[in-house]
């Protein structure tokens, strides 16, 4: 049951040979008997789960059902569940129980899904392999002490480990693609501005972007469909009508323009892994797509325009954490200022105070027109890359990390080795456009990962072309032992 | 570049973060690399370049002025280490 695909499951329980209730209490037993191993879930939420489960059940028999009732999901722990914890993986919000659901969420709860629970990730999202979280670091089902990727990596594996058939997750510099690309699972982040942010615990407000997790594109598609929605709640969600994403998954690829950014297959990038992912780029051309070599001239300068403007966006963002309006408080404050230092202090992790202390000093008078004004310039530059590929090439592939999952505590000693896993990523959040993460393949038994990014608003595109790709092979359905 | 123990412990002051004198020396090396990353940045040609703030070329969307929120203040409330009778509680400030 838990090697059904969101698509298959849901025709199950169209045709009545599952009921909602035996599915949840399925995924739920497998998160008890198996997370341990993994640690990708933060909260498992039994009885809410079970009880949306027995309402989706009669919901159905009430002639109601979308295809999204009764099928559980996961959501990141960064999405506010109202009357459920929810900690962006800090101390700083170990306790706080949200008095409101994310857009994101109240959208799934209204298509009549199942939550399990929520899912282990980086501290507010800030990192490349899920080691940051205070609730401990997450392992890759892949590989016995293997990070799974980050900052999304509970998402990417319990999807990986079939603890749930899917889930949701965010992207600010790669937190979707890349645990996606390590955990053997398919994953899409959207355009800028196509799924609300409304509830969405904030790290950098002009990056970060929602998206989706499953095994399959199909799978992709369909939970596309109920995220992405015009909400008045976020002032920067775009709309555009909502496509079904579903309907184009079998348009043929005869003709489709492939290009490969040259910068993207230069340095860095692991031999095997290349390999990979050029045989991945051949099976498109057995289907009919026409390959050529591009140019994104600034790529190389993506990694320090983003470890600039994102840090910068958190420095301000995260000054809301001061102890007085909800989250943790230290201890018997002596004074204001104590209150807020000790506060912070104590209640952030090493990876976000130094975030915040970047951002801070890359506003700071003196230095704003050196770091922060020259950052976005930088921005502009790259977003222009993508316009004038976009004007050659229907869609762009790269690999999506330079090198397969690492071990634990490989990374963790240097910030800047960890920032440098973000090489391929992190250009598309500065440009704002969509990118998948398709399996590809395996090195040293470890999974690899395709990236396909497109022009904005693709995601149809993207999700047809990722699908196609998984009806001429199988990398998508293996599975760890 | 390199960031000198003074610049830390003033970022740390206006970022509202304690640091002990054992922590900022991992912080001068930490931040160093890190601004030694990100000073790439100046080697790129950005005259006559607008910084993009936001991806999108966006309008924000406008609403009629009428009431759309309900009061919600003792539910917030609740979430706060300290309240007194609608008031959140800090340490004395005035004296």
């Amino acid at each position: 049951m838990h090697n059904k695909s969101v698509a298959e499951l849901s025709r199950e329980l169209e045709s009545g040979s599952v009921s909602s209730v035996e599915l949840t209490t399925h995924f739920l037993q497998r998160i008890h008997e198996l997370d341990g191993h993994f640690n990708s879930f933060i909260t498992v939420s039994d009885e809410s789960a079970l009880a949306a489960a027995a309402e989706a059940d009669a919901r159905r028999r009430r002639g109601e059902a979308t295809p999204w009732t009764g099928i559980p999901l996961a959501h990141k722990d960064i999405f506010c569940t109202r009357g459920t914890r929810t900690t962006a993986a800090s101390r700083m919000l170990a306790d706080f129980v949200p008095p409101y659901d994310a857009t994101v969420v109240a959208n799934f709860n209204k298509a009549g899904a199942v939550c399990l629970g929520k899912t282990n990730m980086d501290e507010f999202a800030m990192g490349s392999s899920s080691e940051s979280s205070y609730f401990g670091a997450v392992t890759n089902p892949w590989g016995e002490k293997r990070v799974p990727g980050g900052s999304s990596g509970g998402s990417a594996a319990a999807v990986a480990a079939r603890l749930t058939p899917a889930a949701t997750a965010t992207d600010t510099g790669g937190s979707i693609r890349q645990p996606a690309a390590l955990c053997g699972i398919t994953g899409l982040k959207s355009t800028y501005g196509r799924i609300s942010r409304h509830g969405v615990i904030a790290f950098a407000s002009s990056l970060d972007q929602g998206g989706t997790m499953a095994l399959t594109a199909e799978d992709n598609a369909m939970m596309l469909n109920v995220m992405a929605s015009h909400d008045r709640q976020d002032s920067t969600s775009t709309d555009r009508a909502v496509p079904d994403y579903t309907a184009t998954l079998n348009e043929p690829l005869k003709g489709l323009r492939i290009g490969l950014p040259r910068e993207y297959f230069a340095q860095q990038l692991n031999a095997d892994m290349e390999q990979r992912v050029r045989e991945a780029i051949a099976e498109y051309e057995k289907l009919g797509a026409t390959v050529q070599e591009v140019s994104l001239p600034h790529a190389s300068l993506a990694i320090a325009a983003y470890y600039i403007i994102a840090p910068a966006e958190a420095s301000t963002n995260l000054s809301r954490f001061d102890g007085v309006r909800y989250g943790y408080r230290c201890e018997e404050p002596k004074d204001l200022m104590d209150l807020y230092q000790r506060t912070r202090a104590e209640g952030f992790g090493d990876e976000v105070k130094r975030r915040i202390m970047i951002g801070t000093y890359a506003l700071s008078a003196g230095y704003f027109d050196a770091y922060y004004l020259k950052a976005q310039k930088v921005r502009r530059l790259i977003q222009q890359d993508f316009i004038d590929a976009f004007k050659q090439v229907d869609v762009l592939m790269s690999p999506v990390s330079p090198t397969p999952a690492f071990i634990q505590g490989e990374k963790t000693q240097d910030p800047v080795t960890m920032y440098l896993e973000d090489i391929f990523t992190v250009a598309v959040n500065l440009a704002g456009i969509p990118a998948m993460s398709v399996p590809a393949g395996f090195v040293d038994g470890l999974p690899v990962g395709l990236q396909i990014l497109g022009d904005y608003f693709s995601e149809a595109r993207l999700l047809n072309v990722a699908h196609q790709l998984q009806q001429a092979t199988d990398w998508h359905l293996h599975q760890p032992e | 570049m390199a960031i000198s123990r003074e610049d830390i412990e003033k970022v740390a002051v206006l970022a509202r973060i304690q640091v002990t004198d054992e922590q900022i020396a991992g912080l001068e090396t930490d931040l160093g690399n890190i601004l030694n990353l990100v000073d790439q940045l100046q080697a790129a040609d950005t005259d006559a370049v607008e910084p993009l703030a936001h991806p999108l070329d966006a309008v924000q969307h406008l609403r009629a002025d009428v009431v759309s929120e309900t009061d919600q203040r003792d539910a917030f409330q609740a979430l706060a280490p300290a309240t007194e009778e609608g008031l959140y509680l800090v340490p004395r400030v005035i004296e």
